[in-house]
């Protein structure tokens, strides 16, 4: 009986193999590289990030042969990349200048590519609905008027400035207190908190004030509009305690590692040539968040649309 | 013997104890808002600034240090080689091939052999089932990405864990060593190490395996150690007696009679490496991770809680095939045999075909499970949050607010002579002392008045863990069948990643501390629900219908036969509650609770804040250690 089975068994599994035809494994050769070498791209956790990085590793692909190795980090974690050499280049920086001093200027492991072409703004935000319903809002002084309408569980008797994303700087506390605003920063933690609160006010007339950014795939959902702030002047930011001023604009960067900078292959001048603008960007990036597009895909069809852009950062490669 | 516990008489401590609560009342309105040492979102203390230059002298000299060049590299070599030869194995193209050496039909059939072999027929059903799901979900790479990693961990976490913990079971010296490592291993929230580690051991598999296995290989060594203390000394002394060596006392007495509960402690390693998997994700960890991170950034809900699904099949194979192989069993020969030889026909097939060797299936379930998901959210953000927010406002006027305001407006030195007073009472001077130290050291970290608010969110949120763990768990401990059926669901709060869930209650909750209280209490009540239900199902059957038979009503038997009885359990899931809540401090942090949970996660992703972070993990560590201490004390009070 036992071995009866042991044979059926066998049997059947033979059967199987005489029965069944295919594709064999390795019947087709995959693509080679070429003498572009490997490419270790940090992708950084948000999706302007990633249209930058889509686009750059499609064109190093298809067009330098490179073998691209894309690798998801946060931001602090891939600028220490630059030193253990397992990361050739972040294409999209937010200022960063804690960041800058230690691996730009102390251990001289990282070098910046230049700008990205892309500005980055950071401010207070409010839902369309709002701006139009109550268009003084949008300046600053106009804000303690409002302050009772923002009030929530978590600010007690104050109007809440909801902030978000620890990833970036941010002055708000300080802003609150300099220019006396009846307000108490409330710390959402993330990006997601940040975008539920502001699509949740925009779809149920809520109240909601908070700190966001562009260029953000959110903003081609929902026109947030931007409060206007006391004015930047360089410097007006220096003392982190009295800061009473806007954000400054950003000019979006690119930083490579020294090593990677130093052998100065096709793929270090593809990403040196590399610019675009926020439109680009933009574009790129509603392919990926709303049309849901891989971002191969996606950076396939605005590289196929944009020949002569792509041409201009290759021509010089 | 009816034994129906009779209430011991108490008069003077809760007397005590009330007058305490009163004194602080009082002093609290005079003293409000005096001495309770702030510390703004952005300030940092001449401890955090010098943990700061320490990191970077750290990051500075990796190229030189030797410590770096000729033992960091070794380990990491070692863990590298071992999780890609895993992956090479059943995930990913290798050895030259565009696919891996074992296809899906290969692993499903070795996963299906070694389950019969192990757990049976019943528990080998479910795990071809269920890897089988995984395939057909469209996530059959990421999946296999993820078991490699998990299988790695858990592996080399047993391979340490298992000796450590006979050795912490034989030796009082050794465990009261372990014990507070073991402490600072579970509660050190993982964001404060995860960017250390990957310059410690560089981006990629090493550095992720050993985040996951920092986490998960505590539990292995707890309960080795707590299986081998719990065999009985008389056996122990029965072997000695007759001339038994210790070697042989341990591998012939103590090994086998804890072999029940040491396989218990493998399936809880395998549960927390599986909850690892996103926040490894970070780092670059291969697998679901990723693909859930990568969905929540457009916030995606689908997506995400397609591959959260995926995780929680694994973890529910895992853990049934686990569980099921604490027991004994012989498979007929020709079963075994004819077993393997399918087994090895699959295993070739998917080495040679392709269709065998990718997952490449017309009927595809992902889209519709993503879809489904995203319906249910969408309808559930639409239509709830009118009641949601309610209930979200009474909560935290009723019970947030004011117990915050008590714990982080009164000055500090109030607060931490109300908590040694208390501790006094519970556990006498022993416990004074653990939690004197305690709240000095909270005091030192610089960020006591954030402590105190995380508290306050802590002792909510397991207050909210006991209620739903009664409840449910005194349900499930009556009724099979509604154990049966509400297993799976607590098994998917366990690993499901939060984030999956977190989207929704952000839009029926807003970004509040009480939204960071309903995360953690979807993490922590599934524990606390299970620990109770098997505490209430312990309760000898013949006092149930012993005090059924004297006509009790089943009201009268829970609350006066089978709760009391099971107390021992009760006072074990609060403790494991409070546990597993601090641990899903970091998770307010990104929804809103502020406090300690956003200092790690700022710390994490700001350079100059990583001070800070460090000392807001120790922060909660030390909470964590002191609500430990306590409640374990207050258990020996009541169950003995």
């Amino acid at each position: 009986m036992a071995r009866h089975n042991v044979l059926g068994a066998v049997l059947v599994g033979a059967l199987a193999l005489a029965g069944c035809s295919g594709a064999k494994v390795g019947d087709s050769s995959s693509g080679a590289t070429g003498d572009c070498g490997t490419f270790n791209l940090a992708i950084n956790p948000w999706v302007g990030y990633e249209a930058n990085a889509a686009v750059l590793a499609y064109v190093a692909e298809k067009e330098l042969k490179c073998k691209v190795t894309k690798k998801e980090l946060k931001e602090e974690v891939a600028w220490q990349g630059f030193g253990t050499g397992e990361v050739d280049a972040v294409v999209e920086n937010w200022g960063h200048d804690d960041l800058r001093k230690k691996y730009i200027d102390e251990q001289k492991t990282a070098v910046s590519a230049g700008s990205t072409g892309v500005k980055g703004q950071i401010g207070w935000y409010v839902p369309p609905w709002l701006a139009k319903e109550h268009p003084d809002i949008l300046d600053w002084n106009n804000l303690n008027k409002y302050a009772d309408k923002f009030k929530t569980s978590e600010s007690g008797d104050k109007g809440q400035l909801l902030d978000g994303d620890p990833s970036f700087v941010t002055n708000d506390e300080a802003l609150v207190k300099n220019l006396n605003l009846n307000y108490k920063v409330v710390y959402g933690g993330s990006e997601t908190a940040l975008i539920q609160a502001f699509r949740q006010a925009e779809k149920d007339k809520k109240w909601v004030i908070g700190y966001f950014y562009s260029p953000q795939w959110l903003l081609n959902e929902i026109k947030l509009e931007k409060v206007k702030l006391p004015e930047y002047k360089a410097g007006c930011d220096a003392d982190t305690e009295k800061v009473a001023c806007d954000y400054p604009d950003y000019d979006l960067d690119k930083i490579v590692s020294k090593k990677f900078a130093d052998g100065n292959g096709p793929a270090f001048q593809l990403v040196k040539n590399f610019k675009w603008t926020n439109e680009d960007q933009n574009t790129v990036a509603k392919y990926i968040a709303e049309d849901k597009m891989k971002p191969e895909d996606a950076a396939k069809k605005w590289v196929e649309a944009n020949a002569d852009k792509v041409k201009a950062w290759t021509a010089k490669a | 013997m009816v034994a129906v516990a009779a209430p011991r008489q108490l008069p003077r401590k809760p007397l005590i104890l009330a007058g305490i609560v009163l004194a602080w009342l009082v002093l609290w309105l005079v003293f409000r808002n005096v001495g309770t040492l702030p510390l703004d979102a952005s300030a940092l203390t001449p401890l955090h600034r010098m943990i700061n230059e320490l990191n970077d002298a750290v990051g500075a000299s990796r190229n030189s240090n030797p410590l770096f060049l000729y033992f960091f590299n070794e380990i990491r070599l070692v863990i590298d080689e071992f999780v890609t030869f895993v992956q090479a194995l059943i995930a990913q193209p290798s050895f030259g091939r565009p696919v891996p050496v074992i296809g899906w039909l290969g692993v499903v059939a070795i996963a299906g052999f070694v389950s019969l072999v192990v757990a049976g027929w019943r528990v080998a059903l479910l795990a071809v089932a269920g890897f089988v799901f995984l395939g057909l979900q469209g996530l059959w790479q990421e999946s296999m990405d993820t078991l490699s990693l998990t299988l790695a961990a858990v592996v080399i976490s047993l391979l340490f864990g298992i000796p450590l913990g006979i050795w912490a079971g034989l030796s009082d010296r050794a465990n009261r060593v372990m014990q507070p490592v073991l402490d600072f291993m579970q509660t050190m929230p993982t964001f404060v190490y995860l960017a250390p580690l990957t310059l410690f051991f560089l981006i990629g598999p090493a550095s992720a395996t050993i985040a996951t296995l920092i986490y998960a290989a505590p539990p292995a060594i707890r309960i080795t150690a707590h299986a081998i203390r719990s065999v009985p000394h008389n056996t122990v002394e029965a072997s000695e007696s007759l001339g038994a060596t210790r070697k042989q006392t341990l591998l012939k007495v103590l090994l086998p009679s804890a072999r029940k509960t040491i396989v218990l402690g493998v399936n809880q390693t395998i549960m927390a490496a599986l909850s690892m998997v996103t926040i490894a994700a970070l780092i670059d960890a291969p697998g679901l991770g990723k693909t859930v991170v990568k969905a929540l950034q457009t916030l995606d809900v689908g997506t995400a809680f397609n591959a959260g699904l995926a995780i929680v099949v694994l973890a529910i194979v895992l853990d049934r095939v686990t569980t099921a192989a604490t027991e004994r069993r012989k498979l007929p020969r020709w079963a075994l045999f004819g077993g393997l030889g399918v087994t090895g026909v699959c295993v070739y097939l998917s080495y040679t075909y392709l269709w065998a060797a990718e997952f490449q299936s017309d009927v595809e379930i992902g889209s519709s499970i993503r879809q489904g998901a995203t319906a249910v959210t969408e309808w559930a953000q639409d239509t709830l949050p009118f009641i949601t927010g309610g209930f979200k406002d009474f909560v935290t006027f009723a019970l947030i607010n004011p117990l915050q305001a008590l714990l982080a407006e009164s000055p500090w030195f109030l607060v931490a002579l109300v908590i040694v007073a208390v501790s006094f009472l519970i556990g006498g001077v022993r416990s004074a002392i653990v939690s004197a130290v305690c709240l000095g050291l909270l005091v030192a970290t610089g960020l006591w008045q954030d402590s105190m608010i995380t508290l306050a969110s802590t002792l909510v949120a397991t207050i909210m863990v006991m209620i739903l763990g009664i409840v449910v768990g005194v349900w499930m401990g009556r009724s099979r069948r509604a154990d049966r059926f509400i297993r799976p669901i607590l098994d998917a709060g366990q690993v499901m990643p939060a984030f999956v869930y977190l989207v929704p209650f952000l839009a029926l909750f807003a970004a509040s501390r009480f939204t960071a209280i309903i995360a953690a209490v979807v993490f922590a009540a599934p524990v606390a629900i299970k620990i109770i239900a098997d505490g209430i199902r312990a309760v000898s059957p013949t006092t149930v219908e012993a005090s059924t038979a004297l006509g009790s009503s089943s009201w009268q038997t829970i609350v006066k036969v089978q709760l009391p009885m099971a107390r021992g359990a009760l006072t074990l899931a609060a403790n494991q509650g409070l546990i597993y809540v601090l641990s899903m401090v970091v998770v307010g942090g990104l929804v809103g609770a502020g406090a300690l949970g956003y200092d790690v996660v700022a710390g994490f992703s700001q350079g100059q804040l990583y001070g800070k972070g460090l000392a807001a993990g120790v922060a909660i560590v030390v909470l964590g250690v002191m609500l430990d201490r306590l409640t374990q004390a207050a258990a020996k009070r009541w169950t003995n």
